[in-house]
């Protein structure tokens, strides 16, 4: 019964506006007929097609990631890649690195593996911890509640970046595609639980929730059936957004030389490498930075108009 | 009033406490022997054991806090007999890399890193509360669209990949700007200014962007209130409206937030440093992270969490100062 109401703000005022349809069916055809919302969302589908065909893909344009090609690059030059734009051409479609010879696409499509998968196992793992924990606090209040939000006040206070570095740089090497996701985790969840928590509360408290009470419903009932249920579309919202955070958190720290170990290739340390090159090579560091720049924009003009449809009159 | 100060204050402590037992457990439990690192490749296992003794690691881990947290605020004395070098309050220990003092180190960087926070933070609240009250104002506009469009890039572009465009485009192509070099502001005023200026363009980008959408999107909601609009009914003029009464209420989560990015700044501008080698704590800590130097990571993740966290007290200050509202809450 409770799902209906999906827009806890708006049933004051009255019943919610009939909308036609299922909800699901409503929000996919106001996105669809928003021109940002489409964009990002065709360009999110086209990397993610990109990562899961990798192999394929790098069959068709016949270099691999971690192949060397000596001989697209000169060596009287130290190592610039031979032919205008890089070494751009119907051998290597994107150009090829300097000093080491390996194909650009290829590894920007390997890449986009990495990226992808990291930033939604994150993502996956931060709303996991946040809802649980968010609930936990909201529901429970007291003791429970003053724990969790002491350790939400401690790791919002921390300084996320340096202690994400410290803490990878710390660790001895293993695999670290789940060291950034369990470390991006770790920091993120607090941001969500906050949320996640206020809404609890305040929907503890609505008659609905008392009426589930009334006729016998315990407290995993309550949480599951009548509060998680309401809190579907903010965490829809709040998951999407958090995305591009981690896209951008991931190639920040493999740019920074923390984050998967080469030659695993990502874009951030794709553009880490193209730095000593950026005069003299800049497709170099512009494609990557271009695919990146493109992915996380997406990512969030497709949370930005989502929340807009979920969420009329929330924050912009 | 002197309550509440307490109160945050000792939260303060509580909190920069609990972060230097993690930065601790980090860096001394999970990280390899640092001895072994020192003593670099023709060690032998005396040799490590005495450099375990200098350094105090072969006591408990509890006193090896102990000694850290004292060393923070009463300075220690490493080593024995002749040997033994004191290091005054407040002491970081010794970078494993270079043997000066963390602290000398981090103080050296401090004044970079804060001309870099400074400039850019001038630059991002005036262009992003202008250019987000502007687009306010306008709202649907062809400058509306097109500055939020800018904001939009703003937010999603990495300041790594922004950094390079920029130096490419200005420096290499149009040779606007000469190329970075380490200079005195007394030396060469010009290439000083230079050197800062995309830094702060790079920097100001994102946060200008965050702020032009939290200013639209606040003064939008308070132009919509009943007392704008009984101020329109009275005769007010436009322009006083919103300045006495839209800017003030969409700009207090302003403060908020430029508090807390601001402080975030001071403890070390990582990237933006590092892609413009200025030698700031950012750089310090970029550095001291690909050698490994655990007792300089330390000491800079410390100094971040302890901006971070007076930045949290300050602004809650300034926050009672300009909301009534919370002046009464704490009572």
């Amino acid at each position: 019964m409770a799902t209906v109401q999906s827009q806890p703000e708006m049933t004051e005022g009255g019943p919610p506006p009939l909308a036609q349809g299922t909800p699901e069916r409503r929000i996919l055809r106001s996105l669809a007929a928003d021109r940002g919302a489409a964009l990002g969302a065709s360009y999110i589908l086209l990397i993610v097609l990109m990562a899961a065909l990798a192999p394929l893909l790098v069959k068709v344009s016949g270099w691999g990631p971690y192949e060397f090609d000596q001989s697209a690059v000169d060596p009287d030059m130290a190592g610039a890649p031979l032919g205008a734009w890089g070494g751009a051409g119907l051998d290597h479609w994107f150009g090829v690195e300097p000093g080491s010879g390996r194909d650009i696409f290829a590894r920007i499509v390997y890449g986009a593996r990495v990226s992808m998968l990291i930033a939604i196992s994150a993502t996956a793992l931060t709303t996991l911890l946040g809802v649980v924990f968010g609930l936990l606090a909201g529901f429970h209040g007291g003791k429970v509640d003053w724990a969790i939000s002491r350790v939400m006040d401690l790791l919002m206070g921390f300084p996320a970046l340096i202690f994400m570095i410290a803490i990878l740089s710390a660790i001895p090497a293993g695999n670290r595609a789940v060291m950034l996701v369990v470390v991006i985790s770790l920091f993120g969840w607090p941001y969500l639980a906050r949320v996640v928590r206020g809404q609890t509360i305040s929907l503890a408290q609505r008659e609905f929730v008392e009426a589930a009470r009334a006729s016998g419903a315990g407290g995993a009932a309550i949480v599951f059936k009548e509060i998680l249920p309401n809190l579907r579309s903010t965490i829809i919202v709040l998951a999407t957004l958090a995305i591009p955070g981690y896209i951008g958190t991931e190639a920040g720290l493999s740019f920074l030389g923390v984050g998967v170990n080469p030659p695993t290739p990502s874009w951030g340390q794709m553009i880490a490498s193209s730095v000593s090159w950026y005069s003299v090579v800049p497709t170099y560091f512009a494609i990557p930075g271009a695919f990146l720049f493109l992915l996380v924009l997406s990512f969030t003009v497709l949370g930005d108009r989502l929340r807009a449809v979920l969420e009329p009159g929330g924050a912009p | 009033m002197l309550r509440f100060l307490l109160a945050r204050l000792s939260g303060l402590i509580l909190i920069l406490l609990l972060v230097c037992v993690c930065t601790f457990a980090v860096f001394f439990v999970l990280s390899p022997d640092p001895a072994v690192q020192i003593c670099g490749k023709n060690c032998t296992p005396e040799l490590i054991d005495q450099i375990r003794a200098n350094l105090g690691l072969d006591e408990p881990l509890l006193s090896q806090f102990l000694s850290f947290v004292g060393g923070l605020f009463a300075g220690r004395t490493y080593g024995a007999g002749d040997a033994a070098t004191h290091c005054a309050a407040p002491c970081l220990g010794y970078s494993f890399q270079s043997s000066q003092p963390v602290w000398e180190m981090v103080t050296e960087r401090l004044p970079v890193t804060v001309t870099v926070a400074i400039g850019a933070a001038v630059l991002w609240l005036l262009a992003g509360v202008v250019g987000g009250l502007i687009s306010a104002l306008k709202q649907g506009t062809w400058w509306d669209r097109g500055a939020m469009l800018v904001a939009l890039s703003g937010l999603s572009i990495p300041n790594y990949v922004f950094a390079l465009v920029l130096q490419y485009v200005l420096v290499v192509q149009l040779e606007w700007l000469p190329f970075p070099q380490a200079v005195g502001f007394a030396a060469d005023p010009w290439q000083w200014f230079a050197n800062y200026l995309m830094p702060w363009t790079v920097l100001a980008f994102a946060y200008a962007s965050v702020y032009a959408r939290l200013t639209r999107a606040n003064v939008i909601d308070t132009l919509a209130e009943n007392y704008v609009r009984t101020a329109r009914a009275k005769g007010l003029p436009s322009h006083l409206v919103v300045r006495r009464h839209a800017l003030r209420p969409a700009l207090t989560p302003i403060t908020t937030i430029f508090g807390m990015d601001f402080a975030g700044l001071l403890g070390g501008a990582l990237i933006t440093e590092s892609v413009f080698g200025l030698n700031g704590v950012g750089k310090l800590t970029a550095d001291a992270i690909s050698s490994n130097d655990q007792p300089v990571i330390m000491g800079v993740t410390l100094l971040a969490a302890f901006f971070v966290v007076a930045g949290n007290v300050v602004v809650d200050l300034t926050y009672t100062a300009l909301d009534p509202r919370v002046r009464v809450k704490s009572v």
